[in-house]
């Protein structure tokens, strides 16, 4: 996974406020990257950038060396869908869902009626052994507001795990917990990269949790520093 | 599949969504119950103009009337070939009717009304309408004969089929031969005693009570002085059936009070048929009452014998016997197409002579009117729907505000901006379903149990809802059609659907980035 010269500004009336001033930088396979940078350097930016959820003003984003940022939106979908897991520092459950109907939001998506309604015993096995995996083996039942913090962050790792992606995007994942149970999740991702090999590109500010992954890149006023 | 999930998640979780579906369910019970109401009026209503009215009527302009109805007939049946089942010629003249009413001093005193004399065949009036339904004998319902009865003049009802409200009408109890011999015999025992004075004092014999008379009835006319060649307590006039509107009215309570029974006669005065015209007067005796339920029919019109009108009006040609007509009234087989057979009919024979109409042509104004009202309240109560629909566009609209970090998650997992929307839009139309079938099904309890409410709401609030001395029905007619109900579902659907449309569509262009980080 790889940037070139992205940039990317916000519009405040007539006034373009400048975010990502030219990236380039790859993110290699089975790495935890963790991307430094303080608040308003535009790293939450450039990891929705990654992730498709946002369009470049200029630059390339690709994936397995083939350009995404210009896909239609259809393609993008289903990239976020199934090749991308996101994390984000509020959790971003949907409050009206169980945890384990959180987990399985992504094959709902994906599938058709019929065809979740013919996988569906498979689908619940994963999201099952997700859950157990994060640690949330009784609490699935329960709703994101009956969950504390960690709980609600586990469970969305679980849930972007589900289609079993081959990049895990962590936007602040430990930005809204108090230290020890950052740490749980850390070690939770830490487990991920070491085990499954996956990829995990992190965001954050603190340097004590970014220092966790294997390379740290580091964005001052949208520039790539390097470390 | 998340779809479904949310929908079904969020018509659970969101009472506000409640509110929607209340106020669809209101709408389509609302709409339901006023058109299986306004249905049931107007079947009813036509029914009864049917009912009096022939299929067609085919009517003489002139008052006076044409010669021959069988000739006519004849024709109008060579043009309408077997499309007619049923023909009876009638004669109708405007007339004043006078009624004995006894007064509060003991007087009697003539009461004028106005009224329509139709003379009909009673052999074949029946074949064309269904006037011997509403006749108060059950004799005369089998076959009309212009002949007092004896008794049992129905005391009840027969239309009303044993409905509770339907009061009594203890009055037609005596009604027929006997009343009319005890009447006589009051009447002749007054004018007795009045003219005792004048005359010679009273003997025993002509005070004879109402029982003797049955024996004999000629005792109470022994020893009168002048020759008499009419004797009401054994002789009868010409026979005239009233509608009960023109005889009885009916109280706050809904009981009938008659002011006139079938034994009583009555003078009816009309115009001869002739030039200069000539008032004629005839004494009839009342042999029964009907009731089509019609209030402009059963108030406004009497009827006679054809034969005896025509001949007391010189409408019959002395020479041939053949009577003048005024309208023929044609009875169609069922299903045939009235108003092409009405204008052949017309085509038939010179127009500035004759008027042919079908019996909606007659109730034109009344029926439109009715159709009319139908449609505009139609209009209106859907209005009240499309009310709801706007309701359903504010609540959705705030919905979606709500949950647009939730739309912005979802979109971050891939769901597609199309799948947002549909999530949206299957919210606005299982909120449409379940009020729709909710406000069907109560309309339709409604609608079955209309009368039950209205005599309950009438009992709360001491005023009768539907008050049976207004209308001549006891209970609210009602007939449910399938296909309104269908529609109105439908319309009520289609409304929520269509206001969830922007709600939805505002939803799907959200951009994820800016929904995710909504706050």
């Amino acid at each position: 996974m790889a940037t070139c010269g992205l940039f990317k500004s916000y519009r405040k009336g007539t006034l373009g406020i400048p975010v990502l001033q030219g990236i380039d930088f790859s993110v290699y396979e089975g790495e935890f990257l963790s991307i430094i940078g303080q608040s308003g350097s535009g790293k939450s930016t450039l990891l929705h950038l990654l992730g498709t959820l946002d369009r470049p003003d200029a630059g390339e984003v690709c994936f397995e060396g083939n350009r995404i940022d210009n896909l239609p939106a259809a393609s993008r979908d289903l990239l976020r869908n199934r090749y991308f897991g996101m994390v984000f520092q509020f959790y971003h459950l949907l409050p009206e869902l169980t945890a384990l109907e959180n987990v399985l939001t992504p094959a709902l998506i994906a599938e058709s009626m019929f065809g979740y309604w013919r996988n569906r015993k498979q689908y619940r096995r994963r999201a099952e052994e997700l859950l157990e995996l994060v640690g949330l083996r009784d609490r699935m039942k329960h709703k994101p507001r009956e969950l504390s913090g960690g709980e609600m962050q586990r469970a969305a790792i679980a849930r972007a795990l589900l289609a079993e992606p081959k990049v895990l995007l962590a936007d602040e994942p430990t930005g809204n917990l108090d230290r020890a149970t950052g740490e749980q999740i850390m070690q939770v991702l830490a487990e991920l990269n070491r085990e499954q090999k996956l990829t995990i590109v992190m965001v954050t500010h603190d340097a004590w949790i970014a220092e966790q992954a294997d390379r740290v890149v580091r964005l001052v006023e949208g520039r790539i520093q390097a470390a | 599949m998340y779809k479904l999930l949310l929908c079904w998640r969020y018509l659970r979780t969101r009472y506000i969504a409640l509110v929607c579906i209340v106020s669809v369910m209101l709408g389509v019970a609302t709409m339901i119950v006023v058109n299986s109401v306004m249905a049931g009026f107007t079947n009813e209503m036509q029914a009864r103009l049917n009912g009096m009215l022939g299929d067609l009527v085919f009517e003489c302009r002139s008052m006076d009337g044409v010669a021959d109805a069988e000739l006519h007939m004849a024709k109008i049946r060579q043009v309408a070939g077997d499309s007619v089942v049923g023909m009876s010629p009638t004669v109708s003249v405007p007339a004043l009717m006078y009624i004995d009413v006894l007064g509060p001093d003991r007087q009697t005193q003539a009461m004028t009304k106005p009224i329509t004399l139709v003379g009909i065949d009673e052999s074949t009036y029946a074949d064309v309408s269904d006037f011997d339904d509403y006749l108060q004998h059950p004799e005369n319902r089998k076959k009309l004969e212009f002949k007092l009865r004896d008794g049992g003049y129905d005391v009840y009802d027969h239309q009303a089929a044993g409905d509770a409200n339907a009061k009594p009408r203890k009055q037609l109890e005596r009604a027929g031969w006997p009343y009319r011999r005890y009447k006589a015999s009051v009447l002749k025992q007054r004018e007795f005693v009045v003219g005792a004075d004048q005359r010679f004092a009273p003997s025993p014999e002509k005070e004879a009570p109402a029982g003797d008379l049955l024996q004999n009835p000629f005792a109470a006319a022994e020893g009168e002085q002048q020759g008499r060649d009419f004797d009401p307590a054994t002789e009868e006039h010409m026979g005239i059936v009233l509608g009960i509107g023109t005889c009885s009215y009916r109280g706050s309570d809904g009981t009938d009070h008659f002011i006139a029974l079938p034994g009583d006669d009555v003078r009816v005065s009309f115009p001869k048929a002739s030039l200069p015209p000539e008032a004629i007067s005839e004494f009839c005796t009342i042999v029964d009452v009907y009731e089509s339920k019609m209030s402009e029919y059963d108030a406004n019109f009497v009827f006679v014998p054809i034969r005896a009108l025509q001949q007391s009006r010189g409408m019959v040609d002395p020479t041939t016997g053949i009577g003048k007509f005024t309208s023929i009234q044609i009875k169609l087989r069922p299903g045939a197409d009235a108003d092409q057979i009405r204008d052949r009919i017309r085509d038939a024979f010179p127009a500035q002579l004759y008027v042919v109409s079908t019996w909606r042509d007659k109730q034109g104004p009344l029926l439109a009117a009715v159709q009319m009202e139908q449609a505009v309240l139609n209009v209106l109560l859907f209005m009240i729907i499309a009310v709801a629909g706007f309701g359903i566009l504010a609540i959705f609209t705030m919905i979606v505000v709500e949950k647009t970090r939730d739309i912005g998650i979802l979109k971050s997992l891939g769901a597609s901006g199309r799948g947002v929307m549909g999530i949206f839009l299957g919210y606005g139309l299982s909120l449409g379903i379940v009020g729709a079938g909710v406000g069907m099904a109560l309309g339709l309890l409604f609608v079955a149990k209309i009368n039950e409410i209205a005599d309950l709401l009438g009992r709360l609030t001491g005023q009768p809802v539907f008050d049976p001395a207004v209308y001549y029905f006891y209970k609210i007619p009602t007939i449910v059609n399938p296909h309104t109900v269908a529609w109105i579902c439908l319309g009520a659907v289609c409304i929520a659907v269509l206001a969830s449309v922007l709600p939805a569509r505002r939803a799907a262009r959200l951009h994820p980035v800016k929904a995710l980080t909504y706050e």
